[in-house]
């Protein structure tokens, strides 16, 4: 069953068709990638889903439900998560602080309860430390709590971004090259975690470059190129597509 | 060392709490003035905490706040003279009508980038000021105000005195400080942390960004709006001119110079910018100059305030060993 689904999306910028008629669906419980050259238009994509951008045609869904319009918080409660192809944590704020801000979704205390100090205000604060310090060491970084985001190595702040990412219990995860900056061991590490996204029920949706952590971590492909999808089906009938294999050395 | 700084602590807060009454003969002859200068100092403290809300947490550039504690100040006179209210009953009534038109006011600009924010925020302080000079509402008295305050009184007792003020003003400074204390350390005051850190990424991780940048308005103003009644309550009279566009400048540079959201960086601003010209009353003229000059000084050569505010600490749950 479908979780997402793009149906005729487009997105332009002035003159420049930055998304054109795009369609593809991601099955709940998978691992996608978007890939396609730079410029392609798969950030855009990214962005018309979590509303950062409305799109000027087509519809998406989640879970039968449509998201263009509404806000992006509400699409992060609705359950997609996303991190950033350019890093945005809060920098200057502790690895923990950081990953609170994905548990702020879930909870409920206000001003009032705040300044009372009720029980259930000081209980959820402590079940939302709980939770970001489980969801640090999910990826691997729970040594790091204390630390300032900005002190993390270039591939521990792209963890730090799932990790808060997760704190906001998504059902699709949305990732916009995660790999990003790391090294041939943090991919590998980056693969294994993916892994095990999938075994938390988790759905994965991810743009990727670096073409071998795509074909060892996704399932299905969709490729985008001027906007266009050009290709989609398994990793190795998409590698094999004589179109795609055009489009990626055209530009490279 | 924890414990010497925390009897340092107490010893000070002794000293100030019985300020009024060692000031008596420390300086018997202007004790009661000093004693004032204090209470402005607690008036201005408790407005400039509340404009750290809505300009440090929130990050948005205000420099109309004067206009919130105007609409407080005047809606509790006119509760007071008109019906006969309390003006320590009327102060939440100020309170609230004070948010509820920041509220309105905000609302249509809050997306403004800073500078142009500051610009709106200093035309609605001039719209309110004229309008209640030429007395638009009607119920404002024009240039002349509103006088005939009365008195408040608390479970009986008459607050007139400076030093009566003193216990009334402080108090509620305390409060402001021990409430606002606590909204730091919550859900609330970390959404205005994420949100003026980068908004997108705090839109991004799930946070209503518009709704906060409201939130924090509405509770700006409103304690704004209560600091305007207690001030309405201390003077017994008030007019458009304690209003003006310098009070707001006033209230943003003890904030920026005190330290950008450190709560006693607030108050050192506060009593740096309001007492200490007092203390220097010999050099009439110059006083102001050699101010304007610290100033400036200052804001080159430090430019985070005398007290930046420091990163939170957690109390980290002990977890079961790393997942990998
Ligand atoms: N906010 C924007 N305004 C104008 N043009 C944009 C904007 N965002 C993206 N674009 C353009 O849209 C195209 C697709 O960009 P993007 O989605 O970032 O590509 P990709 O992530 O595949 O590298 C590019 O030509 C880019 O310049
Ligand atoms: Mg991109």
């Amino acid at each position: 069953m479908a979780i997402l689904e793009l149906n005729g999306v487009t997105k332009t910028f002035g003159g420049l068709t930055a998304v054109g008629d795009v369609s593809f669906k991601v099955d709940e419980g998978s691992v996608v990638g978007l890939i396609g050259p730079n410029g392609a238009g798969k950030t855009t994509v990214f962005n018309l889903i979590t509303g950062n951008y409305v799109p000027n045609a087509g519809s998406i869904l989640f879970e039968g439900r449509e998201l263009s319009g509404m806000a992006t918080n509400k699409i992060v409660s609705s359950g997609i998560a996303r991190t950033f192809q350019t890093i945005r944590l809060f920098q200057k704020m502790s690895v923990v602080e950081n990953v609170l801000a994905g548990c702020h979704c879930r909870m409920k205390a206000g001003i009032f309860s705040a300044m009372l100090r009720t029980p259930s205000q000081r209980r959820e604060e402590l079940e939302a430390l709980q939770l970001a310090m489980r969801e640090l060491s999910f990826v691997g970084l729970a040594h790091q709590a204390e630390n300032l985001a900005a002190n993390l190595s270039y591939g521990n702040q792209r963890l730090l971004e799932i990790a808060r990412a997760l704190a906001t219990g998504p059902k699709l995860l949305i990732l916009d090259e995660p790999a990003g900056g790391m090294n041939p061991q943090e991919t590998d590490q980056l693969v294994a975690l993916i892994g095990r996204l999938k075994e938390r029920g988790i759905t994965v949706l991810l743009i990727e470059h670096d073409m071998s952590l795509v074909m060892r971590a996704c399932e299905e492909l969709v490729v985008l190129e001027y906007g266009i999808k050009i290709a989609e089906g398994k990793p190795d009938a998409v590698k094999a597509d004589p179109r795609v294999i055009e489009a990626y050395l055209g530009t490279d | 060392m924890m414990t010497r700084k925390r009897g340092l602590a107490v010893i000070g807060i002794i000293l100030f709490a019985t300020f009024p009454l060692w000031m008596k003969y420390v300086r018997p002859d202007d004790a009661r003035y000093w004693v004032d200068v204090i209470n402005n100092v607690g008036l201005y403290a408790i407005l400039a905490l509340s404009l750290t809300v809505i300009l440090c947490d929130a990050g948005m550039y205000n420099m109309g706040h004067a206009a919130f504690y105007a609409v407080g100040a005047y809606t509790g006179a006119i509760l007071n003279t008109q019906l006969g209210v309390p003006i320590l009953l009327a102060l939440p009534v100020a309170g609230i009508t004070a948010g509820i038109f920041s509220a309105i006011i905000a609302r249509p600009v809050i997306h403004l980038r800073g500078d142009y924010l500051l610009i709106v925020t200093v035309g609605v302080g001039e719209i309110l000021r004229i309008a209640l000079i030429n007395d638009v509402f009607g119920i404002t008295g024009g240039p002349n105000g509103i006088f005939g305050i009365a008195r408040p009184e608390l479970f009986g007792f008459k607050i007139k005195r400076p030093d009566h003020f003193f216990y009334l003003i402080w108090g509620f400074a305390a409060l402001t400080l021990f409430l606002f204390n606590r909204l730091k350390q919550s859900r609330f005051g970390r959404a205005l942390d994420y949100l003026r850190e980068d908004a997108v990424a705090a839109e991004g991780s799930g946070i209503n960004t518009d709704r906060y940048r409201l939130l924090a308005f509405l509770l700006g103003a409103t304690w704004a709006g209560m600091t305007g009644s207690l001030f309405a309550a201390k003077m017994t009279i008030i007019s458009p001119e304690s209003f003006s566009f310098w009070e707001s400048v006033v209230i943003f540079m003890i904030v920026i110079l005190g330290g950008s959201g450190n709560m006693a960086g607030v108050l050192l601003g506060t009593f740096i910018v309001i007492a200490l010209p007092e203390v220097f009353r010999d050099f009439a003229s110059a006083r102001m100059l050699i101010f304007g000059l610290a100033m400036m000084v200052m804001m080159v050569f430090r430019t985070q305030g005398l007290l930046p505010p420091k990163p939170r600490k957690f109390i980290l749950p002990k977890l079961a060993e790393e997942g990998d």
